[in-house]
Parts: C-alpha cells; sequence; structure tokens
C-alpha cells in the first residue's frame, strides 16, 4: 500500500532549529570558561612577564617598590584549604555513615535537611561568625593548644604560636564546616549507590555493621568518595569571604598554624580597590589566574573520579 | 496441607506469619526442612517464597518495618528469638543472592572475608580452607592461577560460583539459594545446578526458584506457594507428578504465575 505524500510542514524546521539552539547555548559554557581563562592570562601577563616563574616561588609582596611575588598567599589557600579537608573528611564521613546505615529511619530525612541548610548559610555570614563569636571563643584555647600540642617534638611547631583567634588553624576551621555539607551529602548519595544486595552479601556471611561498612560499601565507593573529597577541596581553595574575615590577612609564611596568614582569594579581596600600578593590578589579576588553574585542576578530578562509580554502576544494572 | 513430613527436619517452621509493614506476607506458614536434603520453593512472583527464604538467616532484620512471627526452629532453637546472635546464626545459615555480588576485593579475600568474621586461622589453614571451597563451588581449576585478581573480574557463572565458594567457606549447616541461576545463561545455570546436587551431601539447601523445571531436576522437596501461603508441601515427584491441590496443578502446568 502506498503511503499518502505527507503534508508540507513548517514544523519540520523547528528539530534542527531547536538542535542548533540549545547546542549553542551549551557551547556558550565551554566558550565562557576558555574566555575568562584566556582573560586572566592576557591581564596577568604583565606580572608573568616582569618576574618570570619567579612569581610563584617570591615571598615578596611590595606594592611600594613594585615588586611581587606569589608565594605566601599560595602557600596560605594550600594549608587553609588542607586543614579544612583534614578536619572534614572524617566528620562528613561520620556523618554520612550515621545517616546511610545507622540512623533509624525517621531522623535521616532532619538530619540530611539540617546539613543542607548548613551549606545554603551564605559565606560571609561564617566570615562574620568566624571574626565576631568563634574566634575570640577559640583565643581562649590557643594557649592550651600552644602549651600542649606545642612541645610534640616534629608537629609541635605548627601549633606553637600567639592566642590571636585569627589565623590559618581558625581559617581552616571555618572552612570545614563550609565544606562538611557538600562533602556529607556527596558521600551519602554514593553510599546510598552501593548496591543493597552486596551489603546484604556480607551481613549474610556473618558481618556487622562496621565490617560491612569498612569491607565493602567504603571499598566499593571509594573513587566517588575521593571525588566527594576533591569537590569539598576544589570549594574551599576559591571560598573567599569567610577566609578574608579570619585567616589575618598577614604576609608572611610561619610554620604555625595559630599566625595570621594569608589566600589568594582573600588577597584578591581586600587589595583590588588600591591595585593602581599596572604591575600591581596584573599581580592581582595573575594570582587569580593561578587560583583558576589550581581549582579548575582539582575539580576535573574530582569530576572524573565521581563518573567512575557512576559507570561501574552502569555496568552492573 | 499434605505431603509427609521429611525426616529428621533441620529446620522447623510453626505458624510463621510476617508482616512488611501493614502487609501481610507470610500466612501461618508450617513446614520442616529435612536435613541434608534440597527443598525448594516454588510460586508466582510476590507469593512469600524469597520472604520465607529470608526469615531463615534473619536478614529481614535489617529493615525495620519487617517483622516475623511465630517460630522457626533450627536444630531445635528458636531462631526468632530475639537473643539469638545474628551473626553466628548467619555463620550457620550462608546465603546466595539472584545475582553475583562479588565484594570489591580479590578472589581470594572474597572467601577469606567471611571465615575472618568467625576465625583466626593461619595463612596456612586459611589457604586450605579456601581451596577447599572453591573446589566444593567447582571454580578451583578456573581461578587457581588468580587468586589475588579482583572478583568482579570473573564472569557472572563464576561469580555465582564464587558466591557460594564465599558461602561455603564459612562451614554452615544449611545453605540457602535465593534464585541463584536467574541472572546466569544456561550453560552456567545447569553448571550451578550440578553443584547443588553434589553440596547436597554435606548441607542442607533451601532453594528459591521460579523456574519449575529446575525445582523439579535440583529438589527432594517442594513446597508450593500462593499469596503468601503455604499450598502444597511434599516431595517433588509426587507434587510434580500427582499434585493434591488444583492450584498447585494449575500452577506447574502453567496456567498461572
Amino acid at each position: 500500500m502506498e503511503k499518502p505524500p505527507s503534508p508540507p510542514r513548517l514544523t519540520r524546521l523547528w528539530d534542527p532549529l531547536f538542535k542548533g539552539t540549545t547546542a549553542a547555548l551549551a557551547y556558550m559554557v565551554l566558550i565562557l570558561l576558555v574566555a575568562v581563562c584566556l582573560a586572566l592570562l592576557h591581564q596577568g601577563a604583565l606580572a608573568f612577564r616582569t618576574f618570570g616563574w619567579h612569581f610563584l616561588v617570591s615571598k615578596a609582596w611590595d606594592p611600594a617598590n613594585n615588586h611581587f611575588g606569589a608565594l605566601i598567599p599560595i602557600y596560605g589557600t594550600l594549608v587553609s584549604s588542607l586543614i579544612a579537608i583534614v578536619i572534614a573528611v572524617p566528620v562528613s564521613l561520620g556523618i554520612a555513615l550515621f545517616i546511610t546505615e545507622l540512623a533509624p529511619r525517621w531522623l535521616r530525612q532532619p538530619v540530611s535537611a539540617a546539613i543542607e541548610l548548613l551549606a545554603a548559610i551564605p559565606s560571609i555570614i561564617f566570615g562574620m561568625w568566624g571574626l565576631f563569636t568563634f574566634a575570640p571563643w577559640f583565643s581562649g584555647y590557643e594557649p592550651w593548644i600552644s602549651d600542649h600540642l606545642g612541645s610534640i617534638p616534629g608537629v609541635g611547631a605548627l601549633f606553637r604560636g600567639p592566642p590571636f583567634g585569627i589565623g590559618m588553624l581558625t581559617a581552616g576551621i571555618i572552612l570545614a564546616i563550609m565544606i562538611i555539607p557538600f562533602i556529607a551529602s556527596i558521600m551519602r548519595e554514593v553510599f546510598l549507590l552501593t548496591p543493597p544486595l552486596l551489603k546484604e552479601s556480607a551481613y549474610g556471611v556473618g558481618a556487622t555493621t562496621w565490617e560491612v561498612l569498612r569491607n565493602v560499601v567504603l571499598p566499593y565507593t571509594r573513587t566517588a568518595v575521593a571525588g566527594g573529597i576533591f569537590l569539598g577541596l576544589g570549594r574551599a581553595l576559591g571560598e573567599t569571604m569567610a577566609v578574608t574575615f579570619v585567616i589575618g590577612n598577614a604576609h608572611s609564611i610561619s610554620a604555625s598554624l595559630l599566625n595570621p596568614g594569608y589566600s589568594i582569594a582573600a588577597a584578591l579581596a581586600n587589595e583590588f580597590t588600591e591595585a593602581f600600578s599596572p604591575l600591581y593590578k596584573s599581580s592581582l589579576i595573575a594570582l587569580g589566574f593561578i587560583l583558576f588553574i589550581i581549582t579548575f585542576i582539582i575539580l576535573v578530578l574530582a569530576k572524573l573520579l565521581l563518573l567512575r562509580l557512576e559507570r561501574a554502576q552502569g555496568e552492573s544494572t | 496441607m499434605s505431603g509427609t513430613a521429611p525426616p529428621e527436619p533441620k529446620i522447623s517452621v510453626r505458624n510463621l506469619n510476617f508482616h512488611y509493614g501493614k502487609f501481610h506476607a507470610l500466612k501461618n506458614i508450617s513446614l520442616d526442612v529435612a536435613e541434608r536434603e534440597v527443598t525448594a520453593f516454588i510460586g508466582p512472583s510476590g507469593c512469600g517464597k524469597s520472604t520465607l527464604l529470608r526469615v531463615f538467616n534473619r536478614m529481614y532484620a535489617l529493615y525495620p518495618n519487617q517483622v516475623a512471627t511465630g517460630e522457626v526452629l533450627l536444630d531445635q532453637q528458636n531462631i526468632l528469638d530475639r537473643r539469638q546472635d545474628l551473626h553466628h546464626l548467619r555463620s550457620r545459615v550462608g546465603m546466595v543472592f539472584q545475582k553475583p555480588t562479588p565484594f570489591p576485593m580479590s578472589i581470594y579475600d572474597n572467601i577469606a572475608f567471611g571465615v575472618r568474621l568467625h576465625e583466626r586461622l593461619k595463612k596456612g589453614a586459611m589457604d586450605d580452607r579456601i581451596e577447599a571451597a572453591l573446589r566444593q563451588a567447582a571454580l578451583w581449576d578456573e581461578v587457581k592461577d588468580k587468586l589475588k585478581q579482583s572478583g568482579m573480574s570473573l564472569s557472572g557463572g563464576q561469580q555465582q560460583r564464587l558466591c557460594i565458594a564465599r558461602a561455603i567457606a564459612v562451614r554452615p549447616d544449611v545453605l540457602l539459594l535465593d534464585e541463584p541461576a536467574s541472572a546466569l545463561d544456561p550453560i552456567s545455570t545447569l553448571k550451578i545446578e550440578e553443584l547443588i546436587y553434589e553440596l547436597r551431601q554435606n548441607y542442607t539447601i533451601v532453594i528459591v526458584t521460579h523456574n519449575m523445571q529446575q525445582a523439579a531436576r535440583v529438589s527432594d522437596y517442594t513446597a508450593f506457594m500462593y499469596l503468601g501461603e503455604l499450598v502444597e508441601f511434599g516431595d517433588t515427584n509426587s507434587i510434580f507428578t500427582n499434585p493434591s491441590q488444583r492450584q498447585t496443578e494449575d500452577y506447574i502446568t502453567g496456567r498461572y504465575g
């Protein structure tokens, strides 16, 4: 039987048009990403040309003599984020395991919601809270930290210092509080991806909850858990306001975590208004470029690790 | 209910009722599972056969809204007793699931995992235990040169035999098989069935299957369940050749289910 010829339809044009529009919107994100990167590089070029690779390893930050180096803010960014991760990972792990495996059903939803609300607090609030509430309170305990942890051979130097309240350790703690919700909710999600049958099999040979978590859930989800940690790290690296409030904003590197320090984001936030010379401004933008690159690498790594579990998940179902 | 009581019950179920929340999933079940024989549970989806199986190692206890009442005696002891140590129970009653569930670790550790939970063995003794379990599961020859490889690298059929080896290695008395071949190809299925035939010499086996030919091939006793009730229970031959209940006959001749 012959098909009647279909009437010419305008709608047939819609599909390619629709596809083209959505594709353009999607590509715009990529273009933006590249454009931002190039703009930073372009405007930071003066600093990179002037100081060469010394810019990365120089401790100098002397606007009066137009001499700049990125080492102190880079160090501060990395160390405060590292402190945050060291504190946030075990706490998040505990929270996520409790919610997914141990908490009674009626408690799960409220606890998850509370954690998500923690993520909704604007970072400036954390900064103010850190500066006006946490830091004064914490400074009361810093002499104790200095006296007790400071005498441990090896790591003691990290904890010897003046009780300012603000400083690297305080920044790390505030950052930890800020990234715990992200890490905990990613961990919670990946733990829920563990096939129930796999867990039952472990219970089925007589394992306790702890043994199932330790030997089955964690190994099964380890790459995704690592991805979640990197995602949190990425956030900690770029966090500006809260860190600016509590890190101390001092251009110095010190072994002690109780001493004030500086981070890239804090330097940018503090100094843009006073950067009058082209080289000063370019140096700040170059700092921004470095932060962009560090964060970008960490986040790409996070995404790749998270993808691996999803792919494994796809294969098994 | 008809059928002869099997000799020497390993497990005796007495007036068992099971609820998922408000849903009454098992209604007054009573039956005996014979020692070192294969007992099959058959019936259409949702009839409660898997639920019944999961009572025998109290797997349901993982889920707060699942409740069993009545008695399930394993060697004369009521395992539904709230004082029952679940870890000990599960070392005596092993389980294999619908889909292969190798743990994310090496073949060796997959089997050693369960053993380590209950016993401290020296390296040599552990090696022997693992070899014995793999041999019993008819997997030794295929994996003996790659015990360090991930259990997930094996084929589906091999993975399921690994899971059987894992269950055996703990030295249980009872093996629960929950549709153990439902995710496998015909050749792997045949291997699992041959294995069940071998294993009945040493273990009391309870198998849930939706495949009636499989039940007929591997089991000594068959229970037919429907809508949470035990319709008929007896030796497999008479259930399949001369069922006493109309419902059983309808089911095994393929009229519903």
